[in-house]
């Protein structure tokens, strides 16, 4: 791949989808467009970004941008994190709200699965949960909801795995029960979901870094936008949205944040 | 220094989580197989176990059985490390007193994170 080859899908993937890809390493973007040019059957990385350039193709667009944004996702990431989340949903379901949560860049579905387990655990019934991401692979394997002997080892603990698993081909597959529980949808997080309704509760963690900085402003403001009045944004435990969008750090709750009550008076 | 006794019949899988192990601070023994882990526990009980499934002479579940009868039995955290994946005998093992279970091949990243789920790390 040449520097000219890997700034022209720097430049795509910000155009698309405001990610921010590392140029300075771009053996990285190169590992992850070899699938692409594989699957796809170009002989090399090079031939893929010709088409690109040349066939301006839309599906092969989506598919080397989708492929380049951040695929890592776990069960239970900073599991106390989903602890505090599943305790306060259950306080509000038991005063008989009815509650509606986003996972954006859901990935592969661990998040949001996360968090139906919780749910489950707990007997909490009445919390709507939707979740998208950019990528139609990763959410076809969200919503199949089959994972690898890696990925169930990563942060779900063996008792959650017999409860909600069983045994697939090489593989685990979630009960079918709380995969139901959770709605999918693509969408570019760049562009304003308009049609979704609102939220008390939107996830997006460990996305923010990922993107340009001009477009962490954008997206946050979408994220936001989606948020009922006393909703939640909750981050990766160590990010912070952009000051531009006005959001308040909650006390004691690290990557959690909402619109200060003198804003939304406000507004 | 938490300590931390290996069980495998595989000097290499031994060795791989003794590196592991040592790297996280702590102090490892070895044993190759549940007679021999049983006699290192009645010595000294350690705080948690790496368990293998099949093992010669004695094998991991009896192992277990046995350990959780002696004194202090019921104090060690113990993390199965097997190349079982059958949910039916990862939900024996747990039943049968395990902390947690770790599938082979496992890595560092797996075995921290099981090691701070059994609450030993």
């Amino acid at each position: 791949m040449t520097p000219r080859e890997r700034d022209y899908v720097a430049a795509l993937c910000a155009a698309r989808a405001g990610l921010g890809l590392d140029v300075e390493r771009p053996y990285l973007i190169e590992n992850r467009l070899a699938a692409v040019a594989r699957r796809e059957g170009f002989g090399s990385v090079s031939e893929l970004v010709r088409a690109l350039r040349e066939r301006g193709e839309e599906r092969l667009v989506w598919a080397a941008v989708e492929a380049c944004a951040p695929a890592h996702s776990s069960f239970f990431r900073d599991a106390e994190v989903f602890e505090a989340l599943a305790g306060e949903l259950q306080a509000a379901a038991e005063q008989g709200a009815a509650l509606r949560v986003w996972s954006a860049a859901c990935g592969a579905g661990q998040e949001v699965y996360s968090l139906a387990m919780l749910l489950d655990e707990r007997g909490v019934e009445g919390v709507e949960l939707f979740a998208s991401d950019l990528s139609e692979r990763r959410l076809e394997k969200a919503q199949a909801g089959i994972y690898s002997q890696f990925e169930v080892q990563q942060g779900l603990s063996a008792r959650r795995l017999v409860r909600h698993f069983a045994n697939g081909e090489d593989s685990f597959v979630l009960d079918p029960e709380l995969r139901r529980r959770v709605r999918w949808r693509r969408l570019n997080l760049l562009e304003p979901a308009t049609d979704l309704g609102a939220f008390d509760l939107v996830l997006c963690r460990y996305l923010l870094g990922a993107l340009a900085p001009s477009a962490r402003e954008r997206v946050v403001g979408h994220l936001v936008a989606a948020l009922r009045p006393g909703g939640r944004l909750v981050l990766g435990a160590e990010e912070a949205p952009p000051r531009a969008c006005g959001l308040a750090p909650v006390a004691g709750a690290a990557g959690v944040f909402e619109i200060p009550a003198g804003v939304r008076a406000a507004a | 220094m938490k300590t931390c006794l290996v069980v495998d019949d595989s000097r290499v899988i031994r060795k791989v989580a003794r590196r592991i192990l040592e790297a996280l601070g702590f102090q490892v023994a070895e044993a190759g197989d549940g007679a021999d882990a049983l006699n290192a526990c009645r010595a000294e009980m350690p705080d948690a176990i790496l368990l293998d499934w099949h093992m010669p002479v004695m094998s991991g579940p009896e192992f277990l059985r046995r350990l959780r009868r002696e004194p202090g039995g019921a104090d060690p955290r113990v993390i199965f490390c097997s190349a079982e994946t059958e949910l039916a005998r990862i939900r024996e093992a747990l039943d049968d007193g395990a902390d947690e279970f770790i599938m082979k091949p496992f890595d560092a990243e797996i075995v921290v994170g099981k090691l701070v789920a059994a609450g030993v790390a």
